[in-house]
């Protein structure tokens, strides 16, 4: 197993950095780092990743220098969502902040849309709040990977009641000569009252494995509304882990979109906080896999207020060898009453060696709340595909109609045309 | 344009149709009468190649050539149509989207070049009329919320846009009152032609007063027991199936 790089890793990473960083950092980093190695790389034996083995990524080495880039960056990106739309974007290449590769021009007054590693000299204390928060809240030791390795990220600040017309688009990119490893940070903190759309892509080179260990944080205060999208289209080789920590204050709006179509392995943690009253939350989720993919959701909605909402409607496609997890836990905290949360998750299986496991959990304290959920795994229905053959439609088309379908009603809920139509666009390339 | 002979089918190893011959040339329009468990849907699912259905027995030929060896899309290709009985939904796939896909996908198998958005808009503006259905409908998910009535309405508007060579309308005119009988007659009508045959299968005789047929057949334990013109049909609503059925059991 390759703690050992990464122990030697962090020796030199700290080496280097500790000149130059606050102290609360320097701390931060040595816990995180001693819990990973406390607790080393998760096994089946965890009960959070029992259908989800690791073992291929532990026993491979990263490293952390990946400059320079091995592939097209631009071709990359553009083959991503493309060029096609009014946005705010700002670029990662292999966990690091690529201005020349940014589009941060026209940013609102008062806005702040920069690298985290700047940030941290002049929102030191934001930062160190979020950074700081533990509890159950992305409790993975991968987050701890990310805590001991964090160097750059995106770091976006809406001061109260500023509506941001056009969406913030943060773009990793992964393409380097030999397997690397990178663990962006992205923060995003939206004042009370304000408003923002955020589109978080992570995409790489196709062929060389590597390993993308994100984390983000988007901390969405009193009434404030946040229309967030993550899509994560890594290279076929590569390896990917997120997490993602939502926390909503009293009226906040949040709405969180995940969209996974590539990588080998894949494992997203979004945990969710609901920790205001009023407070309304939307998780989509849409993965769609192929060949010997693996992707995996585990989500966590901690309703911890009166009166929040939560929505949560994922759905997964699942072709070849691949399989998939979702795990749902709803908690409902002692005096969170009036809660109504809504779980749904569906799965289409399109070959008879395409796995599921999805396990919906609630944790119910409080009594008058309304709470349901609901999951099937499925397969094509035989008479709609009769019905479309008998129309003309070939079968790998009619195939495909109705996989798209099976989604529709998720990706229609992309409220940003250029990402619902690269979404669809990408669907289609994978359903090829 | 069809030929079938001595067709036997079953479906889980239960033999259904018992041996069919039935010939049916352009421009013709035959009727299948039945009690219900006869064998009609069982003969028009056959025909338009649904594989839960497995033909032990005799052949069908269609335009020359052997319509049993083909996909469901292929026979589609060459002009068949299936009104379903009952329609499927399809929610999540818009109806216009899949009936352009479909229009295409004939057109490309016959050597055509797809339609384009704005020409596909003006053929089912035009069509669309001929069954009087609500706009609205033919932009929602495929039949997903349709009454039964706005569900066959959609198949016959989906035949007038296809422009099938042979059409099987299974059973069209169950559950519709009378006025939609009438509209979905209409449509059906309209497309009667030389060219065009259609199989018409119906328990009822009233929807033959609508569509006029050249034959009344009569299907009886997946057997045709009595054939004849447009009075076999007013003679079954007089007489009822008992004659001949008992004649069939024996």
């Amino acid at each position: 197993m390759s703690v050992d790089s990464y122990r030697r890793q962090f020796l030199e990473h700290a080496g280097r950095r500790l000149q130059k960083e606050p102290s609360w950092l320097s701390l931060l980093r040595r816990e995180s780092f001693e819990r990973f190695l406390d607790r080393g790389f998760p096994t089946p034996s965890d009960e959070d990743w029992r259908f989800t083995s690791v073992a291929p990524l532990a026993a491979m080495e990263f490293s952390l220098d990946a400059r320079p880039p091995g592939g097209d960056v631009e071709s990359l990106r553009k083959a991503h969502i493309g060029n096609g739309w009014k946005r705010h974007e700002i670029v990662f290449v292999n966990g690091r902040f690529a201005p020349e590769l940014s589009a941060l021009g026209g940013i609102p007054e008062g806005v702040i849309v920069e690298g985290l590693a700047t940030a941290l000299a002049s929102h030191p204390e934001d930062i160190e709040a979020v950074l700081s928060l533990n509890d159950a809240f992305g409790a993975s030791v991968f987050h701890d990977l990310n805590r001991a390795f964090l160097e750059d990220g995106a770091f976006v600040l809406v001061p109260e009641g500023v509506v941001v017309e056009e969406p913030i688009h943060i773009v990793h990119v992964s393409s380097a000569t030999r397997p690397a490893v990178s663990h962006p940070r992205h923060i995003v903190l939206v004042e009370s009252g304000a408003q923002v759309r955020l589109v978080e892509s992570y995409v790489g080179d196709d062929g060389l494995s590597y390993f993308t260990n994100a984390a983000a944080d988007i901390v969405a205060g009193s009434g404030a509304n946040v229309d967030h999208y993550r899509i994560q289209r890594e290279g076929g080789s590569a390896f990917h882990i997120g997490t993602e920590r939502l926390l909503q204050a009293k009226g906040a709006v949040l709405q969180n979109h995940s969209v996974s179509l590539g990588a080998r392995l894949s494992r997203i943690d979004i945990a969710s906080l609901l920790d205001g009253e009023g407070a309304d939350l939307t998780l989509n989720g849409l993965y769609v896999v192929k060949g010997s993919q693996h992707v995996d959701h585990h989500t966590l909605i901690d309703h911890k207020k009166p009166h929040c909402t939560s929505r949560e409607l994922y759905k997964g496609v699942l072709d070849g060898t691949a399989s998939g997890v979702f795990n749902g836990r709803i908690v409902v905290r002692p005096g969170a009453q009036k809660t109504n949360a809504q779980q749904t998750n569906k799965n289409l299986l399109l070959s008879e060696e395409a796995l599921v496991n999805t396990n919906p959990q609630l944790e119910i304290e409080a009594d008058d709340v309304k709470c349901a959920h609901g999951a099937t795994i499925g397969q094509l229905d035989k008479d709609q595909l009769f019905y479309l053959r008998s129309r003309g439609i070939g079968l790998e088309e009619a195939r495909s109609i109705l996989t798209r379908g099976f989604i529709a009603d998720v990706s229609e809920r992309i409220r940003i045309a250029a990402v619902k139509d690269a979404v669809r666009r990408l669907l289609l390339a994978e359903a090829a | 344009m069809l030929v079938i002979k001595n067709l036997h089918a079953n479906v889980d190893g239960r033999e259904i149709l018992h041996g069919i011959d039935l010939e049916i040339r352009a421009g013709e329009v035959h009727a299948i009468m039945g009690p219900n468990g006869s064998g009609k849907s069982t003969l028009s699912q056959v025909l338009a190649g649904r594989e839960t259905y497995d033909v032990t027995e005799g052949t069908v030929t269609y335009l020359g050539k052997d319509l049993l060896s083909m996909s469901p899309e292929e026979r589609a290709h060459l002009g068949v149509f299936l009104a379903f009985q009952y329609p499927v939904e399809i929610p999540g796939v818009n109806n216009t989207y899949f009936l352009k896909a479909a229009l295409n996908a004939n057109r490309k198998a016959r050597g055509e070049d797809p339609l384009d958005a704005m020409d596909f808009l003006k053929l089912v503006r035009e069509k669309v009329k001929l069954v009087e259905m609500d706009e609205d409908l033919i932009n929602r998910p495929v039949n997903e919320g349709f009454s039964g009535g706005e569900k066959k309405r959609n198949e016959i508007f989906q035949m007038a846009v296809l422009e099938p060579k042979f059409a099987i309308l299974d059973e069209t005119d169950s559950g519709l009152d009378i006025d939609a009988l009438k509209i979905v007659a209409n449509g059906v009508n309209a497309l009667r032609g030389p060219e065009r045959a259609m199989l018409v299968i119906t328990h009822y005789q009233r929807l033959l007063n609508h569509i006029v047929p050249d034959f009344v057949h009569v299907l009886s334990e997946g057997r045709i027991v009595a054939s004849g013109g447009k009075e076999l049909a007013l003679k079954l609503e007089q007489e009822g199936y008992g004659w001949l059925v008992a004649g069939a059991a024996r």
